[in-house]
């Protein structure tokens, strides 16, 4: 076994995975991972389930040192400068820090949450098939809290296996996408429509429980006191102030404000990783399509194995390059859509 | 054969999940219907479906849009959601105990002030309540009950407090509570329970479950004390009552 240790890190960093399935019913909510996407791409990278659990690091920066040992780990998400041993990181790559050496994470420089993998994954007890943190009902394993520095997590030494990149499906750009309901009926049209054509941001008192949405008030019909019901990742509830809160993945399991809207699964990631403060809307789609766009996010994930390549043509990765400024405004000019370094092996 | 009742409401809770409301109010039957159709779909799975979560008057169904779509779960619910409700089974019981008043139940003094009577009144009719779990939710293992003493309903606190003990037995509305862990509310705290309707590493994790009934009776401080130390090894130190 080898260790990897938290040298330095920011609030809002836990370790996360699938999340914890079967015990809404008693009030256990789900967590796991913001963006379950990029928490599967960087498990990919390094031979694990896409859902085993990772290292999510909130929008500041982070440090882990290998001790006992090589650790071979992975980065996905929100982009940020990382380096090992001076050596400038690449997103979505793995990489093998060797005994003693350290990873360094930047600040996010777009989006809040950078998932680092671990080859093995992190070894933990598992309640409810997870390790997720959620600090509330004191649960989450190695640590039932945010990680700090110092804490350690034991991981297997690294296999030696050649560094990988992925090359991640083009992301969705555009509105948040809504299905109405389960209470829009709560809501008259203008105040339906005032939610769907207005920019929204979002406060920077958010946290994993809920996204705070900054804009009009939104009114209610009957009031804002509803007989609680069950909540989902991604219910869009709106309390008596009229300011909607999007419940993100240590929600409640039952709320009593009125729900106007349901972000669909492909896009909870997407909100999950918009910058506080970032302008942007919500559309509502019809159910066929959300469920449409919730089986091929099932399916792109399964795929993601298929998005792996060689790294050894890293140094030409337009992100790396731009990472380490050494190409300047070159780079920009390159349409990072066309440009193909083919490395397959 | 007895008609059907009627249709529940088929809300879409985006696209993996739907509500199935039976009332847009607190209701008893409502609930009723809302626990058979739990019982009813955990003894006969519906491929696609993941999770359920009963809650006063709807439940909640988690599915897999890879193997079922919205209408097709729909059309598969409904017949089961209108069948006529099943004899009711007798249900398990526990008797909680509750230390009332005092640091444990800091509102006691003034519920009975608000209601023109003494602390000793309103514990005797909350004990002398017979309740039912109606749902778990908000934070683990907190228990929301039906069955409160109609002289016993009043709102809710203007200014919810921010941190409320471990183990708090309260009332909010018409509804009463036990709440596990520690956690924000803005409920009148009558008492503590040193039962914990939620305990990691303890067989059963969680206590209490949607239709469990619950009476409470009053311990004083240093049983509470002691019992508490109990469960916090791991005892129950909830009674149940075998029907």
């Amino acid at each position: 076994m080898s260790r990897l240790v938290v040298a330095s890190i920011g609030p809002a960093s836990s370790v996360q995975d699938g999340g914890r399935l079967g015990a809404q019913r008693y009030g256990l909510t789900v967590s796991g991972a913001m963006d379950r996407l990029s928490l599967a791409a960087a498990n990919t990278l390094v031979g694990n389930d896409p859902f085993a659990a990772a290292v999510e690091i909130g929008p500041f920066g982070a440090a882990f040192t290998a001790r006992d040992g090589a650790v071979r780990v992975a980065i996905s998400g929100a982009p940020r400068n990382a380096d090992v041993a001076g050596s400038p990181l690449a997103m979505d790559t793995s990489v093998t820090l060797k005994d003693g050496e350290t990873l360094t994470l930047g600040f996010a420089r777009g989006g809040a949450f950078t998932y680092l993998a671990i080859e093995g994954a992190i070894k933990g007890e598992l309640v409810f098939g997870s390790l997720a943190v959620n600090a509330r009902a004191g649960l989450g394993s190695p640590y039932p809290r945010p990680l700090q520095a110092g804490d350690e997590l034991s991981v297997d030494a690294a296999s030696g296996a050649s560094e990988l990149r992925i090359d991640l499906p083009k992301p969705v750009s555009g509105p948040i996408r809504v299905v109405l309901g389960p209470q829009d009926d709560e809501f008259d049209d203008a105040n339906k429509a005032l939610f769907l054509n207005s920019d929204w941001k979002i406060s920077a008192t958010s946290d994993r429980m809920g996204y705070r949405l900054e804009g009009p008030a939104i009114k209610h019909l009957h009031g804002h006191n509803i007989v609680s019901d069950g909540t989902v990742n991604g219910s869009i509830q709106v309390p008596g102030n009229g300011a909607p809160i999007a419940l993100m993945m240590d929600r409640g399991t039952s709320g009593g404000y009125p729900k106007i809207a349901t972000v669909i699964t492909a896009d909870v990631g997407r909100l999950a990783q918009t910058s506080a403060g970032t302008a942007f809307r919500f559309k509502a789609v019809s159910m066929a399509e959300a469920q449409d766009e919730a089986r091929k996010f099932a399916q792109a994930i399964r795929a993601l194995p298929d998005r792996l390549r060689s790294a050894d043509t890293v140094a030409l990765n337009i992100e790396a390059l731009s990472d380490a400024n050494v190409a300047g405004h070159a780079v920009n000019a390159v349409d990072a859509g066309t440009w193909q370094v083919t490395a397959e092996p | 054969m007895a008609a059907t009742l009627p249709p529940p409401r088929l809300l879409p809770s985006g696209d993996s999940a739907v509500t199935v409301e039976f009332s847009r109010t607190i209701d008893d039957d409502a609930n009723q219907r809302v626990l058979a159709l739990d019982k009813a779909l955990a003894a006969s799975p519906i491929d696609g479906i993941t999770e359920t979560v009963p809650t006063y008057r709807s439940l909640l169904v988690h599915y897999d849009p890879g193997k079922i779509g919205f209408d097709a779960l729909g059309e598969k619910i409904l017949p089961i959601a209108t069948r006529p409700l099943p004899p009711a089974t007798k249900a398990r019981r526990w008797r909680i105990p509750v230390a009332y008043g005092g640091e444990h139940g800091i509102d006691l003094k003034d519920v009975a002030k608000t209601l023109n009577t003494t602390p000793d009144d309103i514990v005797a009719r909350h004990v002398g309540g017979d309740y039912k779990v109606a749902m778990i939710g908000f934070t683990p293992g907190w228990s929301y009950l039906s069955g409160l003493d109609k002289s016993l309903h009043m709102s809710r606190r203007q200014n919810p407090r921010l941190l409320t003990p471990a183990g708090t037995i309260s009332i909010g509305g018409i509804q009463a509570g036990i709440q596990c862990l520690a956690a924000p509310s803005g409920w009148h705290l009558l008492g503590r329970t040193p039962v914990r309707t939620y305990q990691l590493h303890r067989n059963p994790t969680f206590l209490t479950e949607p239709g469990d009934r619950v009476t409470f009776f009053a311990i004083d401080h240093k049983t509470f004390d002691e019992l508490d130390r109990a469960a916090e090894a791991g005892e129950l130190v909830a009674e149940q009552v075998v029907a």
